[in-house]
């Protein structure tokens, strides 16, 4: 079974203004999850708001049995996440969709997160610590402080790159102009990004200029969270490549190839 | 006292207890294989069905409303020749009758993907879909007017030997005459409501909030309408009919069931908690034990008396 009805919250902390990480006691889910999967949580028995909300796995900590997840309060879902206790539980359905694909031994892998797109990211960090690709981070957010858990990700000792949108931190400007100069200099043959879809659109062509193969972690509105409703679909090329195709956010992804998605 | 009986008859469809789930919202199946037990089920409606494969809406195609959500897919479906090849062995795996959702551009279309799934084995009826509100044609154009809703039932009857369904629209002036027209068509049975036509606004973008502009509301906002629907088709037509429209828990399927349906589907419900379907059942159980009830079908159309 993919579904936990009572997942007891261990902690919660804020890591930036209105950003928040929410650790559960989740064994099963810790067990199985896999960077870029997600879990579909409901965050009130209530009627309001009706639907769960999907948030990347952003951390597991196996021999503890924990999850984490990273969110941005951006709606009313959001709010009542945060307000949730040490002792509460939440219902919670995952570890669901597909994730990253881990890079070849050798390939050199480099991981591009926008603002809270760091959330799936950091769990595809922890993963590759146990591996020997060398690992480029390129953390971009509009202004320093928005810049989330630099000093985690340092801690597993990737080469991180930083931008600005202000420039109040690192390069300023877009993290994607990080990214055109590492393409260019051949210092990722494997790309994973998630943020904003700008972002993950300049991504997608500068990873088709470079010929280097990547994937992106996308988001949609949701409904079922397992194939079943067809809501959460993003337009993508067909098989033959002659057309396109509607394919479902959460069971075909979250994470797409990057040259399957039209934009 | 014995086990309560749960067993409801359906156009001659014997399902082993009335907790159905709503077509849409349950895909074909095995999408909640891993949630749910299917044999538990009294019937499985699967995702509508149409001749060719359909891409659906574009995205953004559905958004929270209060106790609801509106959606408007748009029909995304593989085709019924994909249905039968690749997904309905699964399904036949299941003690649990399959009913296929249909749906079409042309009387012509409604009648071949009758026929296609009426040699099929595994499929015990089907379900007429002439109330979808996301799609320009096979929609509402049939359902709203009732001599073309009868046209369709005539048509699909005349197609196949299996039971037929009519799902009828919430949108029309008057849905007790629209089920008259179909009854009279030759229809075995009504599913009713399907969702209410509306639409949101995204004031940020100031532009509708759905990539389709308009769509179907579903959910607990609309159940109220949903039993007062069942509650008026029951007095317009003897028909058996299947309830639904924000059902969430046994309370709400026992709203239904007194109101006049035979049997209820679950939808909506399914994605805030997908074991949803199981705590209605053993809830209309329990509740028939409470209250020394031993069989469901006294409580049908009991409000009526």
């Amino acid at each position: 079974m993919k579904h936990f009805p009572a997942v007891e919250v261990i902690r919660q902390e804020m890591v930036a203004p209105d950003c928040y990480r929410l650790h559960l006691f989740a064994p099963e889910i810790s067990a199985s999850a896999k960077p870029g999967q997600f879990l579909h949580i409901r965050i009130t028995p209530g009627l309001e708001p009706l639907l769960r909300r999907p948030f990347s796995v952003h951390a597991a900590d196996r021999q503890k049995g924990e999850v984490a997840v990273l969110y941005r309060v951006v709606g009313r879902g959001t709010r009542l996440l945060a307000e949730k206790k040490k002792g509460e539980t939440l219902d919670v359905m995952g570890p669901l969709g597909r994730g990253f694909t881990l890079p070849a031994p050798g390939q050199k892998a480099a991981l591009v997160a926008g603002g809270i797109g760091i959330a799936p990211l950091f769990f595809l960090l922890q993963t590759l610590a146990g591996l020997k690709n060398s690992v480029h981070v390129l953390l971009g957010a509009r202004v320093a402080k928005e810049l989330l858990l630099i000093r985690e990700i340092g801690a597993y000792k990737p080469s991180l790159m930083v931008a600005t949108d202000d420039g109040s931190r690192g390069r300023r400007g877009p993290v994607t102009e990080l990214l055109r100069e590492l393409l260019a200099e051949r210092k990722a043959d494997r790309v994973y990004a998630c943020g904003p879809t700008a972002m993950l659109k300049t991504v997608a062509a500068l990873l088709q200029k470079h010929g280097v193969d990547g994937e992106l972690s996308l988001e949609e509105r949701m409904g079922c969270g397992v194939g079943a409703c067809l809501s959460c679909v993003c337009k993508t090329s067909s098989k033959d490549g002659t057309s396109f195709a509607y394919r479902r956010v959460c069971l075909e992804g979250p994470v797409f190839p990057a040259r399957d998605v039209i934009w | 006292m014995n086990k309560p009986n749960l067993t409801v008859d359906i156009a001659g469809l014997r399902l082993k207890n009335p907790v159905l789930t709503a077509s849409g919202t349950f895909g074909f199946g095995s999408e909640y294989a891993p949630f749910v037990d299917l044999n538990r089920l009294g019937g499985i409606v699967v995702k509508g069905l149409t001749l060719e494969p359909r891409l659906g809406n574009p995205p953004p195609r559905m958004v929270e409303t209060p106790a609801g959500i509106l959606n408007s897919i748009g029909l995304q479906n593989p085709g019924v020749d994909c249905f039968l090849a690749e997904h309905l062995p699964f399904l036949r795996q299941f003690a649990t009758p399959v009913i296929a959702n249909i749906a079409g551009n042309s009387l012509q279309e409604y009648v071949a993907v009758a026929e296609k799934l009426t040699g099929a084995s595994g499929i015990a009826a089907l379900e007429v879909n002439i109330s979808c509100p996301n799609v320009k044609r096979g929609g509402l154009q049939f359902g709203a007017d009732p001599s073309a809703a009868a046209q369709v039932t005539r048509a699909v009857k005349k197609a196949t030997t299996l039971p037929v369904i009519v799902k009828l629209s919430p949108n029309v002036t008057s849905i007790g005459e629209v089920a008259r027209a179909v009854a009279e068509a030759g229809a075995d049975a009504l599913s009713l409501i399907n969702t209410l036509a509306g639409m949101t606004i995204d004031i940020r973008r100031r532009r509708p909030a759905l990539g389709n502009i308009t769509g179907g509301l579903s959910g607990p906002a609309i159940r109220p309408v949903a039993v007062r629907a069942v509650w008026e088709v029951y007095q317009a037509v003897k028909l058996p009919i299947i309830g639904m429209g924000g059902i969430v828990c046994a309370a709400d399927a026992l709203e239904f069931i007194m109101a006049g349906a035979r049997a209820v589907a679950v939808g909506t419900a399914n994605f805030l908690n997908p074991g949803a379907t199981m705590e209605i059942l053993s809830g209309i159980e329990r509740f028939l034990e409470e209250n020394e009830i031993g069989d469901i079908n006294e409580l049908v159309g009991i409000a009526h008396e």
